[in-house]
């Protein structure tokens, strides 16, 4: 069975191009794009990944990952963040608030489609 | 009214002054003074009030209307700025222990015994007419209660001298005086008793004056009103109210201000009450408005008494100076005659007393003080002692001083008004305002000129004045002097080098003060001042930058049991003990200390108490007589002071830098915290640029890879991810121009253009450059604009880029199903109203302000990602603020949003920039 | 305006002197020819002589003004 990804972006685009290499790799692909949408996508479709964009409407990013990272019914879920600010501070702050990794925009495709299957595989 | 009611009120009267000033003096010994307080100081000042102003001024705005007025106007103006220049004087006089105005020319002048003598010599020939002037009245008054109606006014001068009633005045009046003012001989010690007693008698003549007038003014006439309706019913009454009556015009009238102005700082007396008897600076915080008030309310009531009196007596010998008196004694009303010669009494009496006591201290210390000092031995001394020779000078010069103004009063006072007699005497006081405020203001004033600016304007005064007052009886040209001795015209003393159209007094002052004024600075210039000179001009022109303990001269020997005689022997044993006690280690026997040789404090110190007693220029001499070797060269002198008083400079100096650091500290800890925010906006600003430029980056890299890494890709999704590229490389472009864009208007004006135009042409040409916009969306726009121009100030090429922004933000958010965007133009008042409305989802309450801001993009987007930079609206707000303009957005009725920008009108108020 | 507080509060020392000054100015001015002219005819406010009501009006004036400037506590 095919591993679940949650990509989670405001930029239309970007979650195209995410989708589009996911699926490529062999992941099956949901998508939300503010954070209220991706807590939704959680429930519903119980991914095994989140995609996390950090600047958008609604929850932002940083939000929507300590709220996931406070439920206990998901010990195993791997969040990965994406951000455009790619200052220091925001990468520590995204690790502290117990994201897995961190992908700052604009990114390499093969980086991204490295650490999607290093965290999933090694699950 | 009984004659003896008449004779002994005035003793009963002096009897209670007397007691209020033996009250005041206990009272000053156990500590509990009764003068350190601003509302006696004003009072005493307002000794300034005599005779003359009690009956005299009645008489004159009888004759000349308001000109009397001038006299207290003067006073008004100087006391405005006495905090600047009395306060001086006032310090002066305290660091130099000056008691009179004779001793504060000499101690200016290198306390010279010449200048001294001279200056006294003025002020007693110059007072010796006013002092006349207090008998007359007083005598008159006396005349006119015991006899009205039918003596009305005209003092005895035919009379034998025992039986003329002026001489006993005179005699009674020297009596006090010595009763008040001789009893201790430091004149630095405060006469207090009879500052109190003359601050009492301002109220009684204040009270008895008001009186007075409010009966003639309420209870004779029905007000004022009414009393001027009288008076206007005759021509020569109606002269009085308005100006022309005046005598010698606009140049009299300023030459008596200037006049007064002098005498309320130097006459002898005003001296002794503003500067002498001064305990507290700060006295003349309310004394400088206080006293002004006093003189304005003695004065309200001059013109209608002078009115009624004329009306009432107009035809009858009573004199005008009598109509204070006669108004009420001819009304019958007894009891408020007697209020009212009481009151020309008090008025007569504090003016005598205070004005001799004066000139005692200055005759005493600048006349015969030098004098004796001349003299090797004096067996009288040796008898008397010489404090008591002192004393005893005093009071003989007391009564000499009141019988020559007697003698004055004897020979003219019969043919003179009041006000004539005093005026004399203000032109001769005068004479001391050059030297005085010169020496207080420029150091250059030297001692030749002050000596020959007093002669001369003292000269010219006696010559234009005086002496014409004793020989021509009757004020007119009549006099031997008249047309100028031997016919010479030019020696006219009332037409002094042929100069005419002035009155008597305004032209002595002119010639006398041109003499003054003009020896002293020209002398000044031309000759070099001594040593002594130089420290004292120092000392008075520079008194607010040093302390007292800077006036040190002597640096020769004197043992200290030589100090101790001296002192002793003109203020007693106790004073000099005293005084040496400061000087001397505490325990130290003066006995034993008698040999050793006194500090140099101790030398300056016995000085300056010398000079209290004795007048400077004497004390200076006798301090010389025992101390051995040279006094200080100027340069010593000048040395100990500058040190000090660049001390205090450079304190003063310190402070203000200090003041000025802290200023410049807290501007720039806000500047700072200013500067951080600034920073911090910057930051945010870039953390908002990079953000907003990785956006589009990152589709397109990721895109551009995905392509290249699956060249097997189907056409339709390839053509689909290329046209992603192509569209993010646009907004990338555009988001790059726009924040070119707004580091450009954030810049500011200086690359603008600016000019008139029309707004009409602004949305045209708008509406041009998005034709192509509104084409690709199918949508339409709509433009309204007026058919008069729309002219605003401004750069047309930004108003045109504010116009486009608009509109594409429009396109972007209309719905092109729903209506055409519209664009309209009014002019509203003094602004004109640029409305762009679309069809879209309109914004959010809480978002109107906000939409403004950078990079702030609205949140609740259906259609996804807005599509705009985030800049385009936040560069229409820096637009239109650089404008003088503003902008808002609302919702249009039909939903979505309106933008509205409104400019002000070219020329109108709103932009009044160059 | 901040720059108008910070230039009065450098200049305060000397501000009372420079106050009773201009007042004095203001005051001789008012006291004399030619502004005084303006009232030296026969006419009549109130039932009184223009000159008299000016010459006290002014007066008092600058008496007001004078307590005002002195009351106001020196800044040092």
């Amino acid at each position: 069975m095919p591993k679940r990804i949650l990509i989670v972006d405001d930029e239309p685009n970007i979650v195209l191009s995410l989708e589009f290499l996911m699926k490529k790799s062999g992941y099956e692909v949901t998508t939300a794009t503010d954070g209220d949408q991706a807590l939704a996508a959680v429930d519903r479709d119980n991914p095994d990944l989140v995609l996390l964009d950090v600047m958008m409407p609604r929850k932002d990013g940083y939000q929507v990952c300590q709220m996931l990272r406070e439920r206990a019914d998901l010990p195993d879920l791997r969040i990965v963040m994406l951000t455009a600010k790619g200052r220091d501070v925001e990468r520590e702050k995204g690790l502290s608030l117990g994201a897995d990794d961190y992908i700052t925009k604009p990114f390499s495709t093969q980086d991204v489609v490295d650490k999607v299957d290093e965290l999933l595989g090694a699950s | 009214m009984p004659e003896w009611l008449i004779i002994v009120t005035p003793f009963v009267y002096l009897g209670l002054l007397f007691a209020i000033a033996y009250v005041a003096d206990q009272r000053a010994r156990s500590g509990r003074s009764l003068v350190n307080n601003p509302y006696v100081y004003t009072l005493s000042i307002a000794v300034y009030c005599t005779a003359w102003t009690f009956y005299g001024s009645v008489g004159r705005a009888a004759q000349d209307g308001m000109s009397f007025i001038t006299i207290y106007l003067g006073p008004t103006l100087v006391a405005i700025v006495w905090w600047l220049v009395l306060r001086k004087m006032i310090r002066i006089a305290k660091q130099h222990r000056v008691t009179s105005i004779a001793d504060f020319i000499a101690s200016r002048y290198g306390k010279s015994m010449l200048l001294g003598g001279l200056a006294t010599f003025i002020a007693v020939v110059g007072i010796t007419p006013y002092i006349a002037l207090q008998l007359k009245a007083v005598s008159a008054s006396f005349d006119a209660l015991i006899s009205f109606p039918d003596g009305a006014g005209g003092a005895a001068a035919g009379t034998a001298l025992l039986g003329d009633k002026a001489f006993w005045v005179a005699g009674l009046l020297a009596v006090f005086a010595i009763l008040f003012g001789t009893r201790n001989i430091d004149a630095t010690e405060r006469l207090e008793g009879m500052v109190v007693a003359v601050a009492f008698e301002s109220i009684v003549k204040l009270v008895a004056f008001l009186a007075v007038g409010v009966f003639v003014t309420f209870v004779l006439y029905a007000g004022p009103a009414d009393l001027v309706q009288h008076a206007r019913e005759q021509e020569a009454l109606r002269e009085l109210l308005s100006f022309r009556d005046s005598p010698g015009g606009y140049g009299s009238w300023l030459g008596m201000m200037l006049l007064s102005m002098a005498a309320i700082l130097f006459l002898p007396r005003q001296f002794q009450v503003t500067v002498v008897e001064n305990v507290n600076e700060d006295h003349l915080r309310v004394a400088s408005w206080l006293f002004p008030l006093y003189l304005l309310l003695i004065n309200i009531f001059v013109l209608p008494i002078a009115l009624a009196g004329l009306l009432y007596f107009g035809d009858t010998p009573v004199s005008p100076d009598n109509y204070v008196l006669a108004l009420p004694l001819a009304e019958g009303n007894e009891l408020l005659a007697l209020f009212v010669y009481l009151g020309g009494f008090s008025a007569a009496t504090g003016m005598v007393i205070v004005a001799t006591i004066a000139l005692a201290i200055m005759v005493s210390n600048d006349l015969f003080m030098p004098a004796l000092l001349r003299i090797r031995h004096w067996p009288v001394i040796e008898r008397f002692g010489l404090r008591r020779l002192i004393i005893y000078l005093r009071r003989g010069i007391i009564v000499g001083l009141v019988l020559l103004g007697y003698a004055y009063f004897r020979l003219i006072a019969e043919t003179y008004a009041l006000v004539s007699i005093g005026l004399i005497s203000f032109v001769a006081v005068a004479q001391f305002a050059p030297p005085i405020l010169l020496g207080m203001y420029w150091k250059g004033a030297s001692r030749p000129g002050a000596v020959v600016g007093l002669v001369a304007g003292f000269a010219i005064w006696a010559y234009t004045l005086f002496l014409p007052s004793l020989m021509d009886p009757g004020w007119l040209p009549a006099g031997p002097l008249d047309g100028g001795p031997f016919g010479i015209a030019l020696l006219d003393p009332h037409a002094l080098f042929g100069l005419r159209g002035l009155d008597p007094i305004t032209h002595a002052l002119f010639w006398s003060m041109l003499g003054n004024v003009g020896s002293i600075v020209v002398i000044s210039l031309l000759t070099r001042q001594s040593d002594i000179e130089r420290i004292q001009a120092a000392l008075f022109v520079d008194v607010f930058l040093r302390s007292e303990q800077d006036t040190r001269f002597w640096q020769g020997n004197a043992t200290i049991g030589d100090v101790e005689a001296l002192l002793a022997r003109f203020v007693g044993e106790e004073r000099a003990r005293k005084a040496l006690a400061h000087y001397l280690p505490r325990g130290d026997d003066p006995a034993e200390a008698a040999g050793r040789q006194a500090p140099p404090g101790l030398v300056n110190h016995a000085e300056r108490v010398l000079s209290g007693t004795i007048g400077s220029a004497s004390a200076r001499v006798m301090v010389s007589s025992i101390v051995q070797g040279e006094a200080l060269t100027f340069e010593g002198v000048m040395q100990i002071l500058d040190a000090t008083s660049q001390a205090i400079e450079y304190s003063q100096r310190l402070e203000q830098k200090s003041r000025q650091l802290e200023q410049a500290t807290s501007e720039l800890r806000a500047a700072n915290e200013r500067l951080k925010e600034l920073d911090q906006l910057k930051d945010e600003f870039v953390s908002m640029v990079s953000h907003e430029l990785r956006t589009p980056l990152t589709s397109i890299r990721a895109f551009g890879e995905i392509l290249m890494n699956n060249p097997d890709m189907d056409g339709d999704q390839r053509h689909e991810f290329l046209d992603v590229v192509v569209r993010e490389s646009e907004r990338l472009t555009r988001l790059i121009n726009q924040v070119l864009d707004l580091s450009r208007i954030e810049s500011g004006w200086s690359a603008w253009q600016l000019q008139t135009v029309d707004l009409r042409d602004i949305v045209h040409e708008g509406a041009e450059a998005t034709s192509q916009l509104f084409r690709d969306r199918d949508l339409a726009l709509q433009q309204d604009t007026p058919e008069q121009p729309c002219y605003v100030k401004g750069d047309a090429d930004r108003l045109i880029q504010l116009v486009i922004n608009l509109l594409s933000n429009a396109v972007k958010f209309s719905d092109p199903e729903r209506g055409a965007v519209r664009v309209s133009l009014a002019t509203r008042g003094s602004f004109h109203e640029l409305r762009v409305t679309d069809h879209g989802p309109g914004i959010p309450e809480h978002e109107r302000e906000r939409v403004f801001d950078k990079f702030h993009q609205i949140s609740d987007q259906q259609a996804g990602k807005p599509k705009g930079s985030g800049l385009g609206l936040a560069i229409c707000k820096r637009i239109t603020d650089l404008h003088w303009g503003t902008i808002h957005a609302e919702n249009a009725d039909a939903g979505g949003a309106s933008f509205v920008v409104r400019l002000p009108e070219a020329g109108g108020e709103h932009c009044d920039i160059g | 305006m901040a720059d108008g507080d910070r230039q009065r509060s450098v200049r305060s020392p000397s501000s009372r002197a420079e106050r009773l000054v201009a007042l004095f100015a203001v005051a001789f001015l008012l006291l004399n020819y030619p502004l005084l002219s303006l009232f030296a005819g026969d006419a009549l406010a109130f039932g009184i002589p223009v000159l008299y009501l000016y010459l006290f009006l002014a007066w008092a004036g600058v008496i007001a003004l004078t307590g005002w400037i002195m009351s106001r506590r020196h800044r040092h």
